[in-house]
């Protein structure tokens, strides 16, 4: 894509979703009557949630729905509101990397900080420690420190570029890692904060399975439209523009770092809703729930599934959960982790988009002619 | 071909009606599912597949039966982690609906599922190894049952014969959660009340490399260092004290004078031999049915297959957890009618037959049992080994005081400074 088109798309603010596409909103603009620009805007987005919306969005969405109606109480609650948590956690990976390049491990330390934001903001064990604040403080407090610290990392951290970062956001989820374990006035350290619950709220208890599951799967559906509008909007094209190639844009008058310092934000955001949810899942918060081996286990998970679409953090998350909690039922030995690591290598080896890649070399060769619909390809 | 495939397919009914009708011979009555958890990754992994043998080995004495029907033992593994530990043990109650659950090995995953078994009344909870106060003492879950004692419990007695060497004032070296806590409280409540003083306490973390600032701190006029270090953590510390040329006799917690610390080689073996420390189990305990137990776990596991020498605490733990388990079983012939209530009840009354002793459980369904305290020394072949000093009977959690006196043991707690 010429840069003069990159440069048309910055201008055209929220009609740039559409670039290069015939749509209505041009000939809307063109009629230069203020109401009936208002009144297209809205056939705009009608037609657009008609194009956009397939038979298989409405299957994957009434299986969403009616899944806790049909299923048990362990697989709504362990299996597949613990899914979608991770996935959501994943996702704010799977963003990074996928259109701004890059790759934060750090990403299940900020959602580490939103989880110990309401274990110390709200209540828990350690009476002495938490705050006890309700949860409409203790919740909004937690996310917003946990995006100030998602913020500073991606300060810290944009500046580098490919490993670097990578070493950089590890270094960081580590020293976190070190400070919960051996700070004991605010994380209680090795022991960590236990008997987290969700609020109950309109009368509902929401650590209940069937709630939990709505709760998780709104915030995770909230997270995904985030994501898959986010990169079709102004700031998402421009991300997507500097991981192509960040000199060009800076050449063109963006600022480079400032863009990846926001995608670093956006990114904690849906990090801190998933870690809060984790520590309400799990109801507790240790080092070991920031420890390095979830630092990797979230990036697993993005790659697993595939970083081009949003839809693969979850993917990945739902195979991930899947093998951490049957493995030990196909080998009934002390050697079930291999058949985890297999399968993740057998996933990457053959296929090294992940799942999506999958997916979409499947579709390649046994259906229409087409492949999956990454943004990147639609742009270009 | 076609034929092929019909052979295979009569092949494979028939055996499968044998098996059938043998397992329906084998027992009268359902299987009872068992779920085991035990770390069989992280750090314990060692320590957790000795649990499960321990575990399988009083299966194995009762043949795989207990009162007519058969034991399926479901197995699951977590990291020492709480959340995976909580994961685990959910996946064996509600997917593989166990009747009975035992595990799991380390402290903060017994709170953690002790937390859990709360929400599952229709299950009892026997523990497996792990030994945090706060299981029982604080919130303690009515179907919650732990056979084994505690860490504070562990220590009772060495305090007394920490007193009886002469040691007068001692510094305490210990890793920074509960379990050394525990330990150290254990130590403390007795020693304290004889008249020790303890005018140092180093914490130190875990997994902690450098220990020059904490050998640099002790106090030239303290008799004798108390170390509850595990593992690793202990090795470095001995190798680094001996190279700063200390000379303090030394007391350890139940985990520093196992056979991997007595094995370890340098100028400083030597001069472990004195140090007394305290365990549930002794290797070199005289009693007929502790020597019994280490020679049936020796026939079922030799080294070659991968057991230990001599069971390990592990084992040993497991196994009187999953003995309590099984004889519970005996007791009410099998039934677990009734949201498991006579079970429940004849758990709780239950005069448990361990190898070191008879164990009971108090109010909270905490193990009420035995201690040993125990001297390294050399034996005729210059190999280190340890040696029964003392046999304390009837350890409480409690150490002895009020249960309103009693306060869990933490940095601060207890003390007795000057």
């Amino acid at each position: 894509m010429s840069a003069a088109r990159w440069r048309n798309a910055m201008k055209s603010g929220a009609q740039s979703s559409n670039v290069g596409r015939p749509n209505f909103s041009t000939q809307a603009t063109t009629a230069s009557s203020r109401d009936s620009y208002a009144v297209a805007d809205s056939a705009t987005v009608f037609s657009r949630v008609q194009r956009s919306v397939k038979p298989r969005h409405l299957l994957v969405a009434s299986v969403a729905l009616a899944f806790p109606f049909f299923s048990t109480p362990f697989f709504t609650f362990q299996v597949m509101s613990q899914s979608l948590i991770l996935g959501l956690i994943a996702l704010s990976l799977s963003f990074l990397a996928g259109y701004g390049g890059m790759v934060s491990l750090a990403q299940m330390t900020v959602a580490g900080i939103a989880g110990y934001g309401v274990a110390v903001f709200g209540t828990s064990s350690a009476a002495e420690i938490s705050l006890g604040w309700p949860w409409w403080v203790a919740v909004p407090t937690a996310v917003s420190v946990a995006v100030i610290c998602a913020t500073l990392i991606g300060w810290l951290s944009v500046r580098t570029e490919g490993i670097y970062t990578i070493m950089i956001t590890l270094a960081i989820g580590v020293a976190f890692y070190y400070l919960v374990l051996q700070n004991y006035s605010i994380f209680n350290g090795f022991q960590g904060l236990r008997e987290l619950k969700p609020p109950t709220v309109f009368s509902v208890n929401w650590r209940q399975p069937t709630a939990f599951y709505f709760m998780s799967l709104f915030c995770a559906m909230a997270g995904y439209f985030l994501v898959r509008y986010i990169v079709r909007a102004p700031f998402g094209v421009a991300l997507q523009g500097i991981r192509d190639n960040p000199r060009r844009m800076e050449a063109l008058g963006f600022h480079v770092v400032a863009h990846r310092v926001a995608a670093y934000a956006l990114a904690g955001l849906i990090a801190a809703v998933g870690g809060i949810l984790l520590a309400w899942y799990n109801a507790l918060m240790t080092p070991g729930s920031v420890g390095v081996s979830w630092l990797i286990n979230m990036l697993v998970i993005a790659v697993l599934g595939g970083v081009k679409h949003p839809i693969g953090a979850f993917l990945g998350a739902l195979i991930f959960v899947l093998l951490q909690t049957f493995a030990i039922d196909v080998i009934d030995r002390e050697r079930f982790n291999l058949v985890i690591g297999g399968v993740f290598l057998a996933i990457v080896l053959f296929s090294p988009d992940g799942l999506l890649g999958l997916w979409a070399k499947l579709r390649s060769r046994f259906g229409p002619n087409q492949t999956i619909t990454t943004t990147q390809r639609r742009m270009t | 071909m076609k034929l092929t495939t019909r052979v295979w397919t009569r092949t494979v009914l028939s055996a499968a009606t044998a098996a059938a009708l043998a397992g329906s011979v084998w027992a009268q009555g359902q299987p009872v599912k068992i779920g085991l958890l035990a770390t069989l990754e992280g750090p314990f992994a060692a320590g957790g597949a000795d649990g499960m043998r321990g575990a399988e080995l009083a299966v194995k004495q009762r043949g795989g039966i207990v009162a007519g029907r058969k034991i399926e033992i479901i197995k699951a593994s977590s990291d020492a982690k709480p959340d995976v530990a909580v994961n685990a043990t959910r996946k064996l109650v509600e997917q593989d609906k166990v009747e009975i659950m035992v595990g799991p090995l380390s402290g903060g995953e017994g709170i953690a599922v002790k937390d859990y078994s709360k929400t599952q009344p229709q299950v009892t909870f026997i523990n497996g190894a792990s030994g945090a106060q706060a299981t029982t003492l604080v919130n303690p879950s009515p179907n919650f049952f732990r056979f084994n004692t505690e860490g504070a419990q562990w220590m009772m007695g060495l305090g007394k014969a920490a007193m009886d060497k002469g040691y007068k004032r001692v510094m305490v070296i210990a890793e920074d959660y509960a379990f050394p806590y525990s330990q150290v409280q254990g130590f403390m409540a007795e020693y304290c009340k004889l008249g020790g003083k303890v005018p140092e306490k180093a914490w130190v973390p875990l997994g902690g490399k450098d220990y020059s600032s904490v050998i640099a701190k002790i106090p030239k006029d303290v008799d004798a260092l108390l170390v509850v270090l595990g593992g690793a953590d202990a090795v470095n510390f001995l190798t680094q004290y001996e190279n700063a040329g200390g000379d303090k006799p030394m007391l350890g917690g139940s985990i520093m004078v196992s056979q991997d610390i007595l094995n370890y080689k340098g100028k400083r073996r030597d001069s472990l031999v004195g140090t007394i420390s305290a365990g549930p189990v002794a290797d070199a305990f005289e009693g007929a049915e502790w020597k019994a137990f280490v020679a049936d776990y020796q026939k079922n596991y030799p080294v070659s297959a991968g057991g230990f020498p001599s069971p390990s605490l592990f084992a040993y733990v497991y196994y009187q957890n999953m003995k309590a388990a099984l004889d519970g079983l005996d007791a009410v012939k099998g039934d677990l009618s009734g949201g498991q209530a006579k079970y429940r009840e004849a758990l709780s009354k239950m005069v448990l037959k361990t190898p070191t002793g008879d164990v009971r459980l108090d109010a909270n369904r905490q193990a009420i049992g035995t201690t040993f305290v125990t001297e390294v020394v050399k034996d005729a072949k210059g190999n280190l080994t340890t040696k029964v000093l003392r046999k304390v009977d009837n350890v409480e959690q409690t150490l002895g005081m009020k249960a309103e006196d009693f306060k869990i043991g933490s940095r601060d707690v207890p003390a007795c400074p000057t």
